[in-house]
């Protein structure tokens, strides 16, 4: 007797230098709507990996039990065959394939390795039905808009017996109604006794359909309470609610004159109609705005536009100290100088297979070169120094980037767009994935550099460290800012409030 | 202070691979492998693929490809005897037009690659096609020779004994002192160099190589002019690729291409310029080839695109971008050129030849990630 389809217990994950899961528990009633809530890094995504298999048995410590016989899942298809089926963020779909081909990937109705495709048409047809959905399944996936291809991504996963149905971030990318669609067919999935696992930043609609919800916070689990004993502002506390500690060194300071104006700036997303519409700001020496939203807000779309590294067009107007900049691509806009530290450092910042040293001239070759000729002296020099004064813990600057533990490349890619001689630096994610004690470095070193009169952009998706950097913050929500607070009017429920949407 | 043994070993991997390749052969064909004149020769050989091989690692190196470097050295091979020998061109006009001929397809080829984003596989073996239909346009089919004395000079002549004595001892000096100022300059920064002994020991070995080098062509007629060719431009593009910001550029870019685009690198002008540059010296590789054979032939320069990226592969050079070093790759073309001419010696039947050929390239790529995960 036993009231638990699922159970995770004392689970716990470590990567280098991060403990992202401590002792969480985390239960699942049969047949109910359970949501997982918390706050950009706080877990949840480790969690359900280790649930799909993707961390596989002995790379973490603690049990799953399903329908209380202990599972240890080797790989995502000994999961999927426990049925536990999980519908990502990013769909798993292969835009090139039709609807029914999709459905079948990777469990194909074949006699002797030759696809029988009426079976393959009818078990599609079927769990199209289940979803409400009623198109022809010999269409390409391509046809069909988000929402219904995520309806696709959750017959699929129908198909295969799924009992337990993982969404992350589900209606993340759908409009309104697609979203209310959505949520019709999971609380009809629940009456036909399909027990679902519900991740979403959007608590209202969380609200609007949990039946229980499991609160995770800095890889802890804070607590599980049915809906009815919580409110919105109750969820919230307990998502951020952390102890105050002197995590945040900061300088008073008085801002100066305007640096960076943005005027009325649009961006048209290369894929899909979302865009960023119409944002306008300013920001002024010595002073840290920051960037508040949700993941996929589009924070990071919009500088990244500044270097037309994002976007297919680009519309309005940017000033730098009163004049207005051309950008063409990044060489100009770092030439006039604005830089960027960009949210994936092994991504877009390091060449990893290169010394420390070639990493921090990399931006500024030509300013250290006379006819095209590297000065290697100089070069060195300037490794040298930006290696001294942020503190990189390194044998030689000429041990590889890829080396590095993750704060140390993160003040690699510092030292590289300090040598550019920015007059603005934005800093996206300055400190994700990096270890507590690198990251009050790294908040001096943001202090020092706002003291020497730079503007600085401090993007995060941490709000506790939104607050404790930045003199003022801009939030966005979808694509668009919805308030101006001075830090000293912020909260964390605030802030939250407006990045989900609120007015 | 510490550099490991393996890394430093890894370094030389390839040349004492061909050290190793150089005595077997020696073993087998009692000696003869290692006669001057067949040393000489064998230089002489490597010279077009060499040529050809330095431009090739920097296009690997930014993670392109080029497939077309035989079909293209042979046109511009044509093209030179065709305005040598038919039109009576003097040799010098005939190598500029060559050369502005190289320049031209390679920035076709940048066109394509760089602003309309064809994938250089691509884009090259299209051009393997055309520049092959070419050659047969330009040569009518048969074979054009001779060319003049002048032109031939390029693949046949020598430099004096005398001058060649002079020069190998320039060489060495001029070796000496780097290696001496640059330790200096590194201990000054603090960075990790090799214990004293082992420093001089390096330098001793490598002035030995540079003498046996050069008293072995003195000993046949001196250096050849193609390979005095071969080792200027290597000298000139391995400065190119360490010390020019488009050298360096060229390795971001190969390393990591957003991250290079983002440090405000202009990706697509900088691979343009290389694959212009690339296509002069193709040409280049085509003419020495030409000049070496004394004629233009419908067939020179085919399978050479698989011998050059070989040698560049061989020697070090990873086709996931941004590593290979040009002295590596020469040395990469030297062990093809010697498995060519140690194989022919010993009379092998041409099938094992290719066999042979196919297996050590294989061998060597696989030592080459074996040894690098252990690092």
């Amino acid at each position: 007797m036993n009231e638990y389809i699922l159970s995770m217990k004392a689970i716990s994950k470590e990567f280098p230098g991060v403990r992202a899961l401590d002792n969480v528990t985390f239960s699942v009633k049969p047949a109910e709507i359970h949501a997982l809530v918390g706050e950009n890094g706080a877990g949840k995504s480790t969690l359900m990996k280790i649930l799909s298999g993707v961390y596989p048995h002995g790379t973490y410590g603690g049990t799953i039990e399903i329908d209380q016989t202990e599972k240890r899942f080797k790989s995502p298809g000994e999961s999927e065959r426990s049925g536990i089926a999980i519908i990502y963020q990013e769909l798993a779909l292969v835009k090139e394939l039709s609807i029914v081909e999709n459905i079948c990937l990777g469990n194909e109705i074949a006699r002797c390795g030759v696809i029988d495709w009426d079976a393959s048409y009818r078990l599609a047809e079927k769990s199209l039905k289940g979803v409400g959905l009623n198109v022809n399944p010999e269409f390409p996936i391509s046809y069909l808009g988000v929402g219904e291809q995520q309806l696709v991504a959750i017959a699929k996963a129908l198909s295969k017996d799924a009992r337990i149905l993982v969404l992350d971030e589900p209606t993340a990318a759908l409009s309104e109604e697609e979203s209310a669609k959505l949520l019709k067919i999971l609380r009809d999935l629940r009456a036909k006794g399909v027990t679902c696992i519900y991740i979403s930043h959007r608590l209202k609609e969380v609200f609007d359909i949990a039946d229980r919800i499991t609160v995770l916070r800095d890889g802890k689990t804070v607590a599980t309470h049915d809906k009815k004993d919580l409110d919105e502002n109750k969820l919230i506390a307990l998502m951020v609610g952390r102890e105050v500690t002197n995590k945040y060194p900061k300088t008073t300071r008085t801002a100066g004159e305007v640096v960076l104006e943005v005027r009325d700036w649009t961006v048209f997303d290369p894929d899909i109609n979302k865009t960023i519409a119409d944002v306008s700001f300013k920001l002024r020496k010595g002073e840290v705005l920051g960037m508040a939203g949700l993941i996929g807000a589009g924070r990071t779309e919009l500088v990244m536009s500044f270097f037309r590294f994002w976007g297919r067009k680009v519309k309005g107007k940017l000033f730098l100290e009163g004049k207005e900049l051309e950008l063409r691509d990044a060489g100009s806009t770092i030439a006039s100088g604005i830089s960027l530290a960009s949210e994936d450092r092994k991504r877009y910042g390091l060449v990893l297979d290169e010394d420390i040293c070639k990493n921090i001239s990399l931006a500024s070759l030509d300013k250290i070169a006379s006819y095209s000729v590297v000065n290697v002296i100089d070069e060195i020099r300037s490794a040298e120094r930006y290696t001294k004064e942020l503190r990189i813990k390194t044998p030689s600057i000429e041990q590889k980037a890829g080396n590095l533990s993750g704060g140390n490349q993160q003040k690699v890619v510092l030292g590289k767009w300090l040598m550019t001689t920015p007059k603005v630096l934005i800093l996206d994610e300055p400190t994700r994935g990096i270890d507590v004690g690198a990251r009050v470095e790294i908040y001096n070193i943001i202090n020092e550099l706002v003291d020497k009169g730079v503007a600085v952009i401090v993007i995060s998706s941490d709000l506790s460290e939104i607050l404790g950097v930045c003199d003022r913050i801009l939030v966005m929500h979808e694509g668009r800012f919805t308030v101006d607070l001075p830090v000293k009017e912020a909260t964390q429920e605030k802030i939250m409030h407006y990045a989900t949407g609120g007015k | 202070m510490k550099i490991s043994f393996v890394q430093n070993i890894r370094k030389y991997t390839m040349l004492i691979a061909l050290i190793g390749i150089w005595l077997i052969f020696s073993i087998m064909t009692q000696g003869v492998f290692v006669s001057p004149r067949n040393l000489s020769n064998l230089f002489l050989q490597t010279a077009a693929v060499a040529v050809i091989t330095i431009g090739m690692t920097l296009v690997i190196v930014t993670r392109n490809i080029d497939l077309s470097v035989g079909s293209v050295a042979a046109f511009a091979g044509a093209v030179t005897a065709f305005m040598n020998v038919k039109m009576g061109m003097p040799a010098g006009a005939a190598i500029g037009i060559a050369l502005v001929t190289g320049l031209a397809i390679g920035a076709w080829h940048g066109f394509w690659i760089a602003y309309r984003l064809v994938p250089a596989f691509i884009v090259t073996l299209a051009s393997m096609m055309i520049f092959r239909g070419a050659v047969l346009g330009i040569t009518n089919g048969a074979t054009i020779a001779p060319l003049s004395a002048g032109f031939k000079s390029i693949g046949q002549s020598y430099l004096a004994p005398g001058i060649s004595l002079w020069i190998g001892l320039a060489v060495a000096c001029i070796f000496v002192v780097k290696n001496i100022l640059n330790r200096q300059k590194r201990l000054k920064f603090g960075f990790s160099v090799p214990a004293l002994p082992i420093f001089i020991i390096k330098v001793l070995v490598v002035c030995a190589v540079i003498a046996a080098f050069f008293m072995i062509m003195i000993q046949n007629r001196g250096v050849p002019y193609a390979v005095v060719l071969v080792l200027a431009l290597a000298v000139l593009f391995n400065f190119m690729s360490t010390r020019t910001v488009f050298g360096r550029q060229l390795y971001a870019i190969g390393g990591n291409p957003d991250a290079a685009s983002l440090s405000g690198i202009d990706v697509r002008k900088q691979v343009m310029m290389l694959y212009v540059i690339f296509g002069a010296l193709t040409a280049i590789g085509g003419m020495v080839l030409t000049a070496r054979l004394n004629a233009a032939t419908t067939s020179a320069g085919q399978g050479m695109e698989l011998d050059v990226i070989a040698a560049a592969v061989i020697g070090g050079t990873s086709l996931m971008g941004g590593e290979g070093t040009i002295w590596g790759s020469v040395i990469g073309a030297l062990i093809m050129a010697s498995l060519d001419n140690g194989m022919s010696l010993m009379d092998t039947n041409i099938t094992y030849q290719y066999i042979i050929k196919g297996m050590i390239l294989l061998l060597a790529v696989w030592v080459d990630i074996a040894t690098r995960k252990k690092t």
